[in-house]
């Protein structure tokens, strides 16, 4: 794969889903129509992916997990991404926008990266023999996702949500660097993981349909994020609306 | 300090703290020092060192070096370093069934114990598929559906 492509699909998607954010005109349909697609393309790409696409030569059918697996993990990626880019914008500049937004992006990156380990482990018992073995690549990204799940305890345990937001972007910067470890992990070391592909090791019919995939969650990505933020900043606004408790008052007997 | 001085310092602080740590990963001796698999020229280069320990090994299943015996369920083969002739290689003894990609010229690893005999004796082998992503004829003629039933039985 080029390197250049993962950054402009990041960018488009991080525009889209600015986009969302900031023009409260579209915030009604704008989801539903992205999340239609997403779900016609998740039809056809049953289709495409389970009949049209030909079989591996030496995994059968068994290789076509690969236009899910692969997908959901580049979803997390990009998510944690987008997560921490909200964190330093928000430490360069406050804004409940940035922080709600990042707390967004770490959820449903931690779901696409659970699934996509979940989806790899059940490719790797009958292509590599086990379910799990504690190679580079899958110790890295179970160390990411722990990191981003950390990352969504910390914000949950802190209650005041200016520190919350300071801190929780010190540690998104932090979890950060998983992710290119995550990535070079297969060159860096020894791994039962096979490097990337990239489109000459991957027969066209099969490219395509990758691609088709991770369109498809792509779609999935931006309506999960979009309603998942709408989710946190109705949090955020509920948390600076409500009263103090009163102290629990004595009991009567 | 002004909050927004301090947000700046905590987002300098932690890009630091994160480059560094990033840089020491990669560059540092840390990588040198993690092994998940020995390839069979580097686990005899430790000499006695390999021997009687629980290590992994890892390399290409030499062709024409299968011998399976399905009824005692034995199998043995040669693990090279790579597909190059004459490149360093182990006598390897599983007790189990292969995992169905198992086959002559594949990359496998195998996690068991090293012994002064020569042979690498293993519970636990698995095959490591290549990035390669090929249909059984090529993928380009369309004709891949009469070959479905061959690729199943590989």
């Amino acid at each position: 794969m080029t390197p250049i492509l993962p950054l402009v699909v990041l960018a488009l998607v991080v525009a889209a889903i600015v986009g969302h954010v900031a023009v409260p005109a579209v915030r009604p349909w704008a989801w539903k129509a992205v999340g239609a697609l997403g779900a016609a393309m998740l039809v056809s790409l049953w289709y495409f992916g389970l009949y049209w696409a030909p079989p591996e030569q030496f995994m059968s059918d068994v290789g076509r997990i690969l236009y899910v697996h692969v997908p959901h993990v580049w979803m997390a990626l990009l998510a944690f991404t987008l997560n921490v880019g909200c964190a330093v914008a928000y430490l360069m500049k406050k804004s409940w926008v940035t922080d709600a937004l990042a707390e967004s992006a770490a959820e449903v990156g931690v779901y696409f990266g659970a699934v996509g380990v979940m989806m790899g482990s059940i490719w790797a018992r009958p292509t590599w023999g086990v379910w799990w073995d504690w190679d580079p690549r899958l110790i890295s990204t179970t160390v990411m996702l722990l990191a981003y799940v950390g990352y969504l305890a910390l914000r949950s345990f802190t209650e005041d949500p200016e520190r919350r937001a300071t801190w929780s972007a010190a540690a998104a910067i932090l979890s950060y660097v998983s992710l290119p470890i995550v990535w070079f992990s297969v060159r860096w070391w020894n791994s039962l993981h096979q490097v990337q592909s990239n489109p000459s090791t991957v027969d066209k019919p099969m490219v395509a349909v990758l691609r088709w995939g991770a369109v498809t969650m792509l779609c999935f990505l931006f309506v999960f994020i979009v309603k998942r933020y709408e989710i946190a900043r109705s949090r955020q606004t509920a948390a600076m609306e409500l009263p103090p408790l009163e102290a629990p008052r004595a009991e009567v007997a | 300090m002004k909050p927004e001085t301090r947000n700046r310092l905590i987002a300098i602080g932690a890009l630091l703290v994160a480059a560094s740590a990033l840089g020491w990963i990669a560059f540092g001796s840390i990588g040198e020092n993690l092994v998940y698999y020995w390839k069979p020229g580097e686990m005899i280069a430790q000499g006695d060192k390999a021997y009687g320990a629980t290590i992994r090994l890892g390399g290409i299943v030499v062709p024409g070096s299968v011998v399976w015996n399905a009824e005692h369920t034995s199998l043995t083969f040669d693990v090279a370093d790579s597909h190059t002739p004459g490149a360093p290689k182990v006598k390897v003894a599983s007790g189990m069934t292969p995992p169905q990609m198992f086959r002559e010229g594949i990359g496998v690893v195998v996690e068991g114990t090293y012994s002064a005999s020569g042979t690498f004796t293993t519970n636990r082998l698995m095959v490591n598929h290549s990035n390669e992503y090929r249909a059984p004829d090529g993928g380009m003629s369309g004709e891949w559906k009469d070959t479905v039933s061959q690729a199943d039985t590989k």
